[in-house]
C-alpha cells in the first residue's frame, strides 16, 4: 500500500529533547527536601540474618530512618504524621510478612496463572550477594552510606549453591521452602511421538549446549524517588517500562488497595527488561512511609544495579535430532536447565517463551521440550532482550549447523528444507503464520556478504589468522498471546487547530516508539508530524491502561489500539463536515489538513475549519476525542537471520568480527532508520553475548567478581563492527499498516552465526559462550590448534 | 557524593610540597581518575586531597639540550598522545597513551598519576620500563632522580616518600636514539579496558643483528618488570624467527604470571611469548632492519 508517513525515515519526535539536554528522566526531578536512601545488602550468598543492631546507624545525625525486615510492620505505628500511613495499610496486614511477585506481567485472574510470590521488601534470609537486609533513609547520600556501615549485622552463612548442579544436588539446602530440590517449575510441552520420530530417522544426532548470565546494561541506573501526597497515596516516579504494573505490585507488596498508587515514568535511558520488573520502587515506598511519607530517593549505582537488578538466565541444554539423509527434520527433542537465581522473577516463563517461539521456525513431526527452571544463590534472573530465544537459538542454531557438518550437507539448505511456510498453523498456541520472508531474510544476507565466494575462498586454510563464515535464523512473535493478556490503550484529543494530543499507555523508553505511533496517526489523520503532539510521559493517573513495553509488543499490539484511535477521531472528523457540508462522510477523505473529496482530492475544507466547529459550534459543539482500548488476541510471527564473518587469530584466541549482517521480516517497516537503529543495538547486544560478556561469580562464596563496567566486557563502539541491516517487507495482514515485530529479533541471531563463522573458519565447535579469548585458547589446546 | 574532609591545591611545586611537609596525611591528586574511583569504592574514605592541577609547569613536555627527553607528570595522556616530539622520539609511549582508557580519561588523567598508582597495568608503564624511564621525585628539601624499575616496589606500592611528589618523567639519549620500537596492549577490548597484557619493546639493530634488545611487559607480574634474560640472548645475535622464538620463551622466564578470574597463568605466559614476537617483528623493521618472516 502506498503511504504519505508510514515507511519513511521521519525524524525521532524525540530527538531535540533528547540531544539538547532538555529531555528530563527520574534523576532529573526533584521534591523539597528530598531524602537519600540507601540499601545495606547481603555480603553472602546464602545466610540467614541471626541478629541485627541499628542502634548505631540511627544515632548517625542525619538519618531519619533504619528499616530491616523486622521493622517494617513497624511503619505504620512510626509515622510522624498521624493518620496517613493507618489509612494506608489496613491492620490486618503485616507489611513484613507479606510476599509479593516482581515479574512485569500483566494481572491475571486464573490464579494459576500468577507468577511466583517468594520475595520480601526487605528479607531475613539472603540468597544471593547483594540481597536487601535492611535499608537507610538519610539527608544525603554520604550520611546514609556511612550508616550502612554502622549496622551490625550476624549471619548464620549456609552453603552457596552457585550453580544449577549443586541447587539440584540430593540433599542441597533449600534456597525457598516450599521448592523442592530448588526446582521452581518444570513444565514443556510435547507434540507428536518424539520416539516414533527417532526410529523413522537415518540419523538420531546429540548436543550440548550452554550460555552465560549477562546483564543488561542499560544507560540509566534503576532510580526512582517517592512521597506520600496531601491526598495520601503514594506518588512514585520511577525509570520503568511498565508503569501501570508497578502500581500493581507496589500496592500488593504494601498490602494497600492500588487505586492508592500513582506512579509516573518520565524519559527513560533503556531498560531491555530490567525495567520490565519491579526491582526497587516497593523498597522506595516503604522508605517514605518509614519517615512520614517525606520524598525520598533510591539510585543504584552500577555495581548496585549489575547484580541487585536482574540478569539474562544461562541455560544448559541437550538436544536431540531425528534426521533423514536428505536434511528433512523428523523430530527434536530439547532438554533445558534455566538458571533463574535467588528469585523467581519472569521464572519459569523464560524457558516457556523461548521454547514457545522457537517453535515457529522448523516445524516437525515431533517436537519435545524439557525445560527445568532452578533457584540458585546468584543474582536474580528476569527479562531481558529476546526472553529466552537468545539462548535456545544459539543451542539449536549451532545444532543444526554441527548436523549439517556431520552429515555433509550445506547449512543454508539445510535450514531451508525445514523452515516453516505460510499457512502453518502452531499446534499449541494455535497462531497461524500468515506472513513468512524468511526464506527472502536468507537470500539477500547470503548476497550481502558473497556467502558463495568468500566460502569458496576460505576452504583451505592453515595460517596464524583464519577466516569464516556463519549464519543462524530465528523466529520470534509479536507479544505474547496467547499466553499473556495483550490490552493497549490509546486516547487522542483534537486541539482547534487541527493537531492533537496523542496519549499512550505503551512506553517509549528510548526504541523509538513514541515516533511510530505519532507517524500511524500522521498517516491516518492526514496531518504533518508536528502536529502530533505526543505525551510521552506516563502516568497512571491519567495514562490509559496498557502494560508497557516488552514482549516486542509496541508497534504491533499498542499500534493496534493507535490505529483504532485515529480512525475514530477521522469519523468524527468527517461527521463533523458532513454536518456542515451535506457531503456524505463516506465520500470523503483527509489529505494535507484537509477534508477532501476521496479519489479526486478536490479541498472540501479545511481540517482546522471542522475543529473548530466541534469546539465552539453554539449547538452541537463536541471537541474530537478518542479513548479506546485494544485486546490483541492474535499474533504475527517475525522472522530473520544473521549472516557473520569473522577472523581468528589463533594464536592468541581473538575473534574478530570482519562483517555481519542482519536481515529481517517485521513486516511492514515503519521508520527505516529507527528500524535500522533497533537493529544496531540488538546485533550489538548479542556481539557481547558472543564473544565477551559474562558475569562471573566465586564459586565458592557466589560473591561477583566482575560487576563494574571495567570487568564486566560490555563492547565499546571500538569493538563493534559495521553493522549492515536489511529487510524484507511482507505486509502481515493481521498488524496496523502490515507491521510485526522488531525490538527483540535483532538480538536472537548473532551469537549462533558468529559461533557458526568461527567453526567454519578453524573447525572448531564452540558450544559455550562468550567464546572469550581465554576459552578460545583452551579449546585451541585441547584440539590440537596450538 | 565523595567523601572529602579536606582540598587545597597548589600552584607551584615549592607550594605542594610545603603543604604536603605540613601535613603528610594529604593525599596528592593529580587527573583523579584513579582517586576517585578508590572513594567511589570505599577504599579511600574521609579523604584530605592536595590537587597538583593549577601547577602548570608540571605539564611542560620538552627535549634538554643533551637530548634528554622530559615529560612533566602532570602531562595527560591527550598532550603525551598528540606531542609531535613524543610521537617522532618515542612512539611506543604515545602508542601507549591513545590506548588508555576513553577520550574523557585520557583528558584529564596524567602520566605521573598513571605511574604513582602503582599499578602493573599502567598504561603508560611497559613503555617505560623498555625506555629505561628515570623518575625526578622532589620534597621540600630537595630532588632526588630513581629509575623506574626501582619505583615500583608491588601492587600499588611505590617508592614515594612521604612529602614527595613526581614532577618528571626523563628518558635518556642513549636509551632512545637509534631504537626502534612497538607496544601492543592486548585486552578483551579495543578501548575503555585495562590490559591482559602490555608488551613494549625497542631494539637496535645492525648488519641483520640485534645489538640491544630491551621488553618491558604490563601485567605479567605484580609489577610492571623487564625480560633480562630475553634481552641478554639477544644481544649480537642474527635477527632469525628462531632468535624470536627463543627471545618469546625466555621472556616468559622472566613474567612471574599467575592465574586469576582475569586469565589463567598458562594463557598469559602464551601470551607473553606470542606477543613479546610479534611486537618484536615490528620493532626491528621500526629500528631499520629487515622484516623477519
Amino acid at each position: 500500500m502506498a503511504y504519505t508517513v508510514i515507511g519513511k525515515n521521519v525524524t525521532r519526535v524525540d530527538a531535540v529533547a533528547k540531544v539538547t539536554g532538555k529531555a528530563r528522566y527520574t534523576d532529573d526531578f526533584s521534591e523539597r527536601d528530598m531524602l537519600v536512601g540507601k540499601i545495606l545488602h547481603s555480603p553472602y550468598a546464602h545466610a540467614i540474618v541471626k541478629s541485627i543492631d541499628v542502634s548505631k546507624a540511627k544515632a548517625l545525625p542525619g538519618v531519619e530512618a533504619v528499616l530491616t525486615y523486622k521493622d517494617l510492620p513497624d511503619i505504620r505505628y512510626a509515622t510522624s504524621m498521624p493518620g496517613i500511613i493507618e489509612a494506608i495499610a489496613t491492620d490486618e496486614v503485616d507489611v513484613a510478612e507479606l510476599k509479593y511477585g516482581t515479574a512485569g506481567h500483566p494481572f491475571s485472574l486464573d490464579t494459576s496463572h500468577r507468577d511466583k510470590e517468594d520475595r520480601h521488601i526487605l528479607t531475613q534470609k539472603a540468597r544471593f550477594v547483594g540481597d536487601n537486609i535492611a535499608a537507610v533513609v538519610a539527608t544525603d547520600a554520604l550520611i546514609a552510606s556511612k550508616a550502612l556501615k554502622l549496622i551490625e549485622v550476624e549471619y548464620e552463612v549456609l552453603e552457596a549453591l552457585t550453580s544449577t548442579e549443586a541447587a539440584l544436588k540430593e540433599g542441597a539446602p533449600l534456597i525457598h521452602d516450599d521448592c523442592e530440590r530448588n526446582i521452581l517449575a518444570s513444565n514443556g510441552y510435547a507434540i507428536g511421538d518424539i520416539e516414533e520420530a527417532f526410529k523413522e530417522s537415518d540419523h538420531v544426532i546429540e548436543g550440548e549446549y550452554e550460555t552465560s548470565i549477562v546483564q543488561h546494561c542499560h544507560m540509566e541506573n534503576h532510580v526512582s524517588h517517592a512521597y506520600v501526597d496531601s491526598d495520601r497515596r503514594i506518588n512514585i516516579m520511577t525509570s520503568t517500562q511498565i508503569p501501570h504494573i508497578v502500581r500493581r505490585i507496589v500496592a500488593q507488596s504494601l498490602g494497600i488497595s492500588w487505586g492508592r498508587v500513582r506512579v509516573i515514568k518520565p524519559y527513560v535511558g533503556g531498560g531491555f527488561g530490567n525495567k520490565q520488573d519491579v526491582c526497587i520502587e516497593p523498597l522506595n515506598a516503604a522508605m517514605s512511609l518509614a519517615v512520614g511519607g517525606r520524598p525520598v530517593r533510591l539510585e543504584l549505582s552500577r555495581e548496585e544495579a549489575m547484580i541487585d537488578t536482574r540478569t539474562r538466565h544461562a541455560f544448559k541444554f541437550k538436544i536431540k535430532t531425528g534426521i533423514n539423509n536428505d536434511g528433512k527434520i523428523n523430530g527434536i527433542y530439547i532438554s533445558a536447565v534455566s538458571n533463574t537465581g535467588a528469585y523467581a522473577s519472569h521464572g519459569h516463563s523464560i524457558a516457556s517463551s523461548g521454547g514457545g517461539k522457537f517453535r515457529y521456525l522448523y516445524p516437525t513431526k515431533a517436537l519435545k521440550y524439557d525445560p527445568i527452571t532452578v533457584y540458585t544463590n546468584l543474582p536474580v534472573a528476569g527479562a531481558m532482550r529476546g526472553y529466552g530465544t537468545p539462548q535456545i537459538f544459539f543451542a539449536f542454531e549451532s545444532h543444526i549447523e554441527d548436523i549439517a557438518k556431520k552429515l555433509k550437507l550445506d547449512p543454508v539448505e539445510i535450514r531451508k528444507k525445514n523452515l516453516v511456510e505460510v499457512g502453518f498453523v502452531e499446534p499449541l498456541s494455535k497462531n497461524k503464520i500468515m506472513s513468512c520472508g524468511i526464506r527472502e531474510c536468507i537470500d539477500k544476507g547470503r548476497e550481502l556478504i558473497k556467502w558463495d565466494a568468500k566460502r569458496a575462498l576460505y576452504k583451505e586454510q592453515s595460517g596464524d589468522k583464519r577466516r569464516g563464515l556463519g549464519m543462524a535464523c530465528f523466529s520470534y512473535a509479536s507479544g505474547t498471546y496467547p499466553v499473556a493478556l495483550e490490552l493497549a490503550g490509546v486516547r487522542i484529543v483534537m486541539n482547534q487547530d487541527g493537531s492533537v494530543q496523542l496519549q499512550l499507555g505503551a512506553t517509549e523508553i528510548g526504541q523509538g516508539s513514541d515516533t511510530v505511533f505519532a507517524q500511524m496517526v500522521s498517516e491516518v489523520l492526514g496531518i504533518p508530524m508536528y502536529m502530533v503532539h505526543v505525551i510521552s510521559t506516563q502516568d497512571t493517573d491519567i495514562t490509559p491502561f496498557d502494560t508497557g513495553s516488552y514482549a516486542s509488543r509496541q508497534t504491533y499490539v499498542s499500534g493496534m489500539a493507535v490505529e483504532k484511535a485515529a480512525r475514530e477521531v477521522k469519523e468524527k472528523v468527517l461527521a463533523v463536515a458532513h454536518n456542515m457540508t451535506d457531503i456524505p462522510a463516506h465520500l470523503l477523505d483527509l489529505q494535507e489538513e484537509h477534508i477532501v473529496f476521496k479519489g479526486s482530492g478536490e479541498r472540501v475544507l479545511a481540517l482546522e475549519v471542522v475543529a473548530m466547529q466541534s469546539y465552539y459550534d453554539r449547538v452541537h459543539a463536541q471537541p474530537i476525542t478518542s479513548d479506546v482500548s485494544n485486546n490483541a488476541r492474535i499474533n504475527a510471527i517475525p522472522f530473520g537471520v544473521t549472516f557473520a564473518e569473522v577472523e581468528v587469530d589463533i594464536k592468541t584466541g581473538k575473534i574478530k568480527i570482519l562483517e555481519i549482517f542482519n536481515v529481517h521480516d517485521s513486516g511492514k517497516i515503519v521508520n527505516p532508520l529507527l528500524a535500522e537503529g533497533q537493529v544496531h543495538g540488538g546485533v550489538s547486544m548479542a556481539i557481547g553475548y558472543a564473544l565477551s560478556e559474562q558475569l562471573l561469580f566465586d564459586e565458592k562464596t557466589g560473591k561477583p567478581l566482575n560487576n563494574n563496567l571495567l570487568d564486566y566486557k560490555l563492547p565499546t563502539i571500538m569493538d563493534t563492527p559495521d553493522i549492515g541491516a536489511a529487510f524484507v517487507e511482507q505486509e502481515d495482514p493481521t498488524g496496523p499498516f502490515g507491521v510485526k515485530s522488531l525490538g527483540e529479533p535483532p538480538t536472537v541471531s548473532p551469537a549462533p552465526a558468529i559461533r557458526n563463522a568461527v567453526l567454519n573458519a578453524t573447525g572448531v565447535a564452540f558450544n559455550r559462550i562468550p567464546m572469550n579469548p581465554q576459552r578460545v585458547f583452551e579449546k585451541f589446546k585441547e584440539t590440537g590448534l596450538i | 557524593m565523595y567523601d572529602i574532609k579536606g582540598y587545597f591545591d597548589a600552584e607551584t611545586v615549592s607550594e605542594a610540597t610545603a603543604l604536603l611537609a605540613d601535613n603528610p596525611n594529604l593525599k596528592l591528586i593529580a587527573g583523579g581518575t584513579d582517586v576517585l574511583i578508590k572513594m567511589h569504592g570505599g577504599q579511600l574514605e574521609d579523604a584530605e586531597l592536595l590537587s597538583l592541577r593549577k601547577i602548570k609547569s608540571l605539564e611542560n613536555i620538552h627535549v634538554a639540550e643533551d637530548g634528554t627527553i622530559i615529560i612533566g607528570a602532570m602531562a595527560t595522556f591527550s598532550m603525551i598522545f598528540h606531542n609531535p616530539i613524543l610521537k617522532d622520539l618515542i612512539p611506543i609511549l604515545t602508542e601507549a597513551a591513545i590506548s588508555m582508557g576513553g577520550p574523557q580519561i585520557r583528558n584529564i588523567a596524567t602520566i605521573g598519576g598513571n605511574v604513582c598508582n602503582g599499578a602493573t597495568s599502567a598504561d603508560s608503564a611497559s613503555s617505560l620500563f623498555a625506555l629505561n624511564a628515570q623518575l625526578r621525585l622532589q620534597d621540600k628539601n630537595g630532588e632526588r632522580v630513581v629509575p623506574i624499575r626501582e619505583f615500583y616496589l608491588g601492587p600499588g606500592k611505590v617508592a614515594l616518600n612521604p612529602g614527595e611528589i613526581l614532577t618528571e618523567i626523563l628518558i635518556g639519549p642513549k636509551d632512545y636514539q637509534g631504537f626502534g620500537g612497538q607496544y601492543i596492549k592486548f585486552a578483551m577490548r579495543e578501548a575503555m579496558d585495562i590490559a591482559t597484557l602490555g608488551v613494549a619493546v625497542v631494539c637496535k639493530v645492525q648488519s641483520g643483528n640485534f645489538e640491544e634488545v630491551r621488553i618491558g611487559l604490563g601485567v605479567a607480574g605484580p609489577t610492571p618488570l623487564r625480560c633480562l634474560e630475553a634481552e641478554e640472548y639477544a644481544k649480537g645475535k642474527k635477527i632469525t624467527s628462531e632468535t624470536l622464538a627463543e627471545i618469546g620463551k625466555l621472556a616468559v622466564k622472566s613474567a612471574k604470571a599467575r592465574t586469576s578470574w582475569r586469565a589463567s597463568k598458562e594463557y598469559r605466559e602464551h601470551l607473553v611469548e606470542e606477543l613479546t614476537q610479534r611486537a618484536l617483528k615490528i620493532a626491528v623493521v621500526n629500528a631499520g632492519g629487515a622484516e623477519v618472516v
